[in-house]
């Protein structure tokens, strides 16, 4: 049922029209109103080689709404083959052909022998958020492109994470990730970013297993796959940030493919190495930086929120306040969430609220005492929040307008040491 | 124009002024058509996204100091209130003020398309109001909303009396129309039919319709000269003040397509004059306009001496930096309240015009006459190849492909990026006081020629990125999907 959404964290699932765009090569076309995808796209690298104003679109009008917009779609489909080089063509219907029933699925099929492949997904925008809609897209590959491979590659692993441009670090995480499985000697196959694509998506059936990095998002694409393509999954529902949860992700990846136990053990000896070289020099920064309370508040989609919560708290021994995850999280999935954010070392539990209405948000960060000025990792909602609290502010979730990234990352051991030197960097500009 | 202030809906601007979005030809021949009554748009069998008439609607409305947004729709129509909360806050420091503005969505899913959300929408309203105590509320429609039918109107009249603010519906639906101006005339009816007051006394103001007032502190000095005060809209605007621009002594807007429909309705419903000359970009227009203010607000004598004293200052500078401009080629794609009169201003600065797309055209304006812009060009003997197209890149792309300009300038975001991917130099017009006055002309001209200058960022990019069209699409005419319009 519609409700008060105040302070928004997310878009519909059209939005997934920038998952689309973040497989190099691979083209929206939408079947919307004219403007849907500028309204859903936004200035975070999303003008490359296509860029929203580039997506063909049906611009649909009132006479569509009323004969319906089939035939506008067959013409934008075949021009936009002509037109547009890509390998991918994408068709994702928005509200309008949804509710007057266009049949955008028999329109499609007229492009079965097209030289490229025309797939189509379903995102009209009341069907769900764009964590939805991009699970709707991963989902048209599998079922109307990928077969079944009867040959797998020895060693290769899929590795799927959160939602690209929604999550302001996923090329620079998706890169990262992968460098980590190739350190154990597997071969990371991911779709999204540069010089990856449609070879990618090709070789997806020949993997080993698929590797999901998520609290939720895109677990039901794992099972699809499990089921039409025979590839078994791993779910890690934690991002890993930092060497205390990296090497427990090292662990349990190495583990699940089989990796022998010293090599791993080995690989994060080396990492934890540099990484405590890196934090013995500033411990004395950490320890006497007199403006940062303990506590602080993560106000994130279940990613970052359960992600730096396990860091800041297992790794540079903070506690925490309440934790909000803004996602709009399935009720299925939010238990064995709750239960994540209430494992945490020397028996600590972290409170997390499920919450969309980003005011009732507001007022339990305001009503809370943090005991000084508090860490408040969230949206640029919060930034006049947390100035008014005179407390730190970093802007990790969407939406973003205080921090620019073009390819930084927070996940892994690395990722951990970015996150230290963003947080500090806020920090270091206040003595008292 | 006839204005009915009693109903919440606005006639789009293809039913109500005759605008179109597809035309290829020249500046003269669509005058011409224009002028006859002959002119029909041609709609294009492929199209590439442009923009919501919601977004201009809402970005307007929303940028009123302390008003509450209702956008009744899914999650992708209220994305906006991101960006609008980021504006409303960077503006309002700007300006060295607050603005508590709320922007709110109701995240509409599948049930409520075949229930309707009428009453959730009612509590939503309540609750809104509840929290923020808003100066105004405006509760907006979407394309789902409209298309199942949903009464916005009748929630609004259900709760009136229990909101002791103004509360309006907004109708903007995205399919209604291509033009996303649309928008800004949809908001401009929301605040005239529930803001603006009758006159009570005349005073010495004028009513400035822009985007961001960039320009703010400097044309209330310029306003000082003739004892004028403007009153900037609808950014950092508030309600109270809105509540008296008619008794503003006339109105005037930096952009015509921004404007015509608040200055055409504060002149029918109040008697409040619409300044109606080509505008105050480049040396022409700057002088055209504050003649007319002159006249209008009769204070001739002190324009003219303003005039004469900064032409003393600015035409000898402008004068020799068009020496180093003649002869330049340009192509240029804006709205069409900016397409003809930066041409006007590029033909001042030397600089020659091979094609201007307008994103729209609008036949005529409100008062049934040709654009002041395009007319002042034909009088003077400018005429160039033109062609109206609602950002299709790829039409611009194939123009740029044939022409390879020295120059392209574009006032609207994604569109010179792909100009200089293409190795063409371009000028994003962003700020809609770039070229405003004498002395903006002087820094615009600067400009075009320090990006004409150093040619390095677009040239090493355009030598490592390719292209995404195929070479097909350049070989192609750019008028080939085209269709005439079946009416």
């Amino acid at each position: 049922m519609a409700k008060l959404l105040d302070k928004q964290r997310y878009k519909c699932a059209l939005g997934a029209m920038q998952t689309v765009q973040a497989i190099t090569r691979a083209i929206p076309v939408l079947h919307s109103g004219p403007g849907c995808a500028q309204k859903l796209s936004d200035s975070i690298g999303s003008s490359g080689y296509f860029s929203p104003n580039i997506f063909p679109c049906t611009s649909i009008n009132e006479k569509d709404v009323v004969f319906g917009g089939a035939k506008k779609l067959d013409t934008t489909i075949a021009n936009a083959l002509k037109v547009i080089d890509a390998d991918l063509y994408v068709v994702l219907t928005g509200c309008i052909p949804e509710i007057v029933g266009d049949d955008t699925a028999e329109v499609v099929s007229h492009f079965e022998d097209s030289e490229k492949p025309v797939i189509y997904a379903s995102t009209a925008g009341f069907k769900g958020n764009n964590y939805k809609g991009h699970e709707q897209i991963i989902d048209a590959i599998i079922d109307q492109y990928l077969e079944k491979s009867e040959v797998k590659e020895k060693g290769l692993v899929n590795i799927w994470a959160d939602v690209p441009y929604q999550d302001l670090f996923w090329l620079g995480n998706i890169r990262e990730l992968e460098k980590l499985i190739a350190g154990l000697g597997l071969t990371p196959n991911t779709i999204f970013g540069y010089q990856r694509g449609i070879k990618n998506i090709d070789r997806i059936p020949k993997a080993e297993f698929n590797l999901l990095v998520s609290p939720w998002v895109s677990v039901g694409n794992m099972k699809k796959m499990e089921k039409k393509l025979g590839i078994p999954y791993l779910h890690y529902p934690t991002l890993p940030i930092g060497a205390f949860e990296t090497s427990k992700f090292l662990r349990e990846v190495g583990k699940f493919a089989g990796v022998d136990k010293e090599k791993i053990e080995n690989i994060i000896n080396d990492h934890e190495n540099y990484y405590y070289y890196l934090i013995e020099r500033y411990a004395d920064m950490f320890l006497e930086t007199r403006v940062m309370a303990k506590q602080f508040s993560v106000v994130a989609d279940a990613q970052y929120a359960l992600g730096i919560t396990k860091f800041l708290v297992n790794d540079l021994g903070l506690v925490p306040a309440k934790q909000f995850v803004t996602d709009d999280t399935p009720k299925a999935f939010q238990e064995q969430i709750r239960k994540d954010f209430e494992n945490l070392n020397y028996g600590l539990k972290a409170e997390v609220g499920f919450e969309t209405d980003g005011y009732k948000i507001h007022q339990e960060i305001q009503s809370h005492d943090y005991h000084g000025y508090p860490l408040i990792l969230g949206s640029y909602y919060e930034k006049e929040l947390t100035e008014k609290m005179f407390g730190h502010f970093l802007n990790i979730s969407w939406p973003v307008q205080d921090k620019v990234v073009l390819d930084d990352f927070y996940v892994g051991y690395t990722g951990g040491i970015r996150l230290i030197e963003d947080i500090y960097s806020v920090a270091v500009q206040r003595w008292n | 124009m006839s204005l009915n202030l009693k109903s919440s809906n606005v006639a789009t601007r293809e039913n109500r002024i005759g605008s179109i979005t597809g035309y290829i030809g020249t500046l003269s021949d669509l005058a011409e058509q224009s002028g006859c009554g002959t002119l029909k748009g041609c709609s294009r069998c492929f199209s590439q996204s442009s923009t919501c008439l919601s977004s201009c609607a809402l970005g307007q409305l929303s940028a009123i100091r302390d008003v509450a947004i209702i956008h009744h729709g899914p999650a992708g129509c209220s994305v906006a209130s991101a960006g609008a909360y980021y504006l409303d806050k960077v503006m309002a420091k700007n300006r060295g003020v607050t603005n508590n503005t709320v922007y709110i969505g109701t995240d509409m899913n599948e049930k409520d398309t075949i229930f309707g959300s009428a009453d959730a929408l009612r509590r939503i309203i309540l609750e809104v109001n509840k929290r923020y105590s808003p100066k105004v509320i405006f509760v907006t429609s979407s394309c789902a909303t409209g298309i199942i039918g949903e009464d916005i109107d009748s929630v609004i009249d259900d709760v009136r009396d229990e909101i002791d603010v103004p509360i309006a519906a907004v109708h903007c639906e995205g399919f209604k129309s291509r033009i996303w101006a649309t928008g800004f005339d949809i908001s401009d009816h929301a605040v005239l039919s529930s803001i603006v007051q009758p006159p009570k006394q005349k005073r010495n103001t004028i009513n400035f319709k822009n985007f961001y007032e960039s320009a703010r502190l400097e044309i209330i000095e310029i306003f000082k000269n003739f004892d004028l005060k403007p009153i900037f809209l609808y950014c950092n605007s508030t309600v109270e003040e809105l509540g008296h621009i008619s008794e503003s002594l006339a109105t005037t807007c930096i952009c015509g397509t921004l404007g015509n429909y608040l200055g055409n309705g504060l002149e029918e419903k109040y008697g409040v004059p619409y300044i109606r000359t080509i505008n105050p970009l480049g040396i022409a227009g700057f002088e055209t306009w504050l003649r007319e203010i002159g006249r209008v607000t009769e204070r001739r004598e002190a324009v003219e001496k303003y005039i004469a004293e900064q032409r003393a200052i600015y035409i000898p500078q402008i004068e020799e930096i068009k020496k180093e401009l003649k002869g330049l080629t340009a192509v240029l794609g804006m709205g069409p309240g900016y397409t003809f009169e930066v041409s006007r201003v590029l033909n001042e600065l030397g600089i020659e015009v091979v094609w201007a797309l307008a994103w729209h055209y609008d036949k005529k304006y409100e008062n049934g006459d040709v654009p002041p812009s395009m007319e002042y060009l034909l009088e003077n003997g400018v005429d160039f190849e033109a062609s109206v197209a609602d950002q299709q890149n790829y039409e611009v792309m194939n123009i740029l492909h044939k022409y390879q300009p020295d120059l392209y300038l574009s006032r609207h975001p994604g569109s010179t990026v792909w100009a200089i991917k293409n190795g063409t130099p371009a000028v994003y017009v962003a700020d809609e006081y770039m070229i405003f006055g004498y002395k903006h002309t002087l820094e615009f001209a600067q400009s075009i020629l320090d990006s004409i200058h150093n040619r390095s960022f677009e040239k090493n990019l355009a030598r490592r990125v390719k292209l995404p069209y195929t070479d097909w699409w350049y070989q192609q005419n750019v008028d080939k999907f085209l269709e005439e319009a079946k009416k």
